[in-house]
């Protein structure tokens, strides 16, 4: 896996506007940006309405996914392009929602929404008609879901990394400053977790830092690339983009992205929590 | 587009006396920008960032202390410190 094959610039984009075998994708947080407008013939999904099951606190399933995606044009041997807002937040989220349900061909757009608005590339409000497809998802692949037993068993053994914010991660912050901050977990971050803020993998503009920056990034910091690591943040969209780094960036086999992340974590009855800045 | 408003956008609805508030408004020559806006803390790392509303405004939901807010434009980037207490509001009018 190299950078080439995940990770597409906007120049790119354009040039396969019109492929047929192209599908893009927008996924934001704010899921009101698409209506506004968007990158001409992209689709969108919804992270909140479309990738989450209605009532209990998990993904669609399988069934689910493929349902969405057979609904929204995409087939198998589709390539997708993911972009989105705040730095491509949501959209490495779905990214990693891909690959969990095992889709072949998906790439980030590197920087986003954000860049592709910074270069003033046009955005259109139409909307493109896509024929649906019948779509077969895998079955998850849980070896890139970590649970919260295994972020427990993980402190002080794996490499944690708290993709949160430095405000967030000694208890200061309970949210992104974006979200007002009422919030029913304890703040703080799990005990021997690093933190090593998404941000920092990223410029201003959004794209993606060198390889060999990053990986000076987290080996400065402490985290032994040898061992197994689970990345989360408050709802495991930050991290999923710090997983997109080491796992399909850097090509680190052993990396888990941790959706319940801090939402849940911070919510557990009894699990040892660290507060005050890092180590 | 209407020309920008002045101010951060209305505050209907939000608890103000729990919150620290830090909001505004990007213009050029006047009229409202859009881009974006990115909250550092006081170690210049990054805390939130938000894309200005079609009137050019902005908000976040901060704590007490030192704050530095850039805002990301179209060919320019202009940064603001600004100082942020519980309980009140920090307007920020950013010209770029």
């Amino acid at each position: 896996m190299s950078r080439s094959d995940v990770l597409v610039d906007a120049d790119w984009v354009q040039a396969h506007l019109d492929d047929p075998k192209v599908v893009i994708v927008e996924v934001d947080e704010d899921t009101s940006a698409y209506d506004k407008n968007h990158i001409r013939n992209a689709v969108r999904i919804d992270w909140r309405k479309d990738l989450q099951d209605p009532v209990r606190r998990d993904f669609v399933d399988q069934e689910g996914f493929e349902k969405l995606l057979s609904a929204k044009g995409i087939g198998n041997d589709d390539t997708v392009v993911l972009y989105g807002g705040n730095n491509n937040w949501f959209a490495s989220y779905a990214y990693w929602y891909f690959k969990l349900y095992g889709h072949e061909s998906v790439k980030l757009l590197d920087g986003g929404r954000k860049k592709w608005e910074l270069d003033s590339r046009d955005l259109v409000a139409e909307v493109p008609e896509r024929a649906a497809t019948q779509y077969k998802a895998k079955a998850q692949d849980t070896s890139i879901r970590a649970f919260r037993d295994d972020v427990v068993a993980a402190i002080g053994n794996l490499n944690l990394v708290d993709v949160r914010s430095p405000d967030e991660f000694s208890g200061k912050l309970l949210a992104p400053a974006h979200l007002p901050q009422e919030q029913s977990q304890r703040p703080g971050h799990v005990p021997s977790a690093r933190n090593i803020p998404w941000s920092k993998n990223a410029n201003d503009d959004g794209t993606f830092k060198s390889d060999e920056e990053l990986t000076r990034l987290y080996t400065d910091e402490n985290v032994d690339l040898a061992k197994d690591t689970i990345a989360y943040c408050r709802i495991g969209e930050r991290s999923a983009l710090t997983w997109f780094v080491l796992h399909e960036l850097l090509g680190q086999s052993n990396v888990k992205n941790y959706d319940g992340s801090w939402t849940e974590y911070g919510s557990l009855v009894g699990v040892p929590i660290e507060l005050g800045a890092g180590k | 587009m209407c020309g920008a408003k002045a101010g951060g956008p209305d505050l209907a609805g939000v608890d103000v006396a729990s919150e620290t508030i830090i909001q505004g408004s990007v213009t050029r020559d006047g009229e409202p920008v859009n881009g974006y806006v990115r909250l550092l803390d006081e170690g210049g790392e990054f805390t939130a960032e938000v894309p200005t509303s079609a009137t050019g405004q902005f908000r976040f939901f901060a704590a007490p202390g030192t704050w530095t807010l850039r805002a990301l434009v179209p060919g320019a980037t202009v940064d603001r410190k600004v100082v942020a207490q519980q309980g009140a509001f920090t307007e920020v009018a950013i010209a770029v």
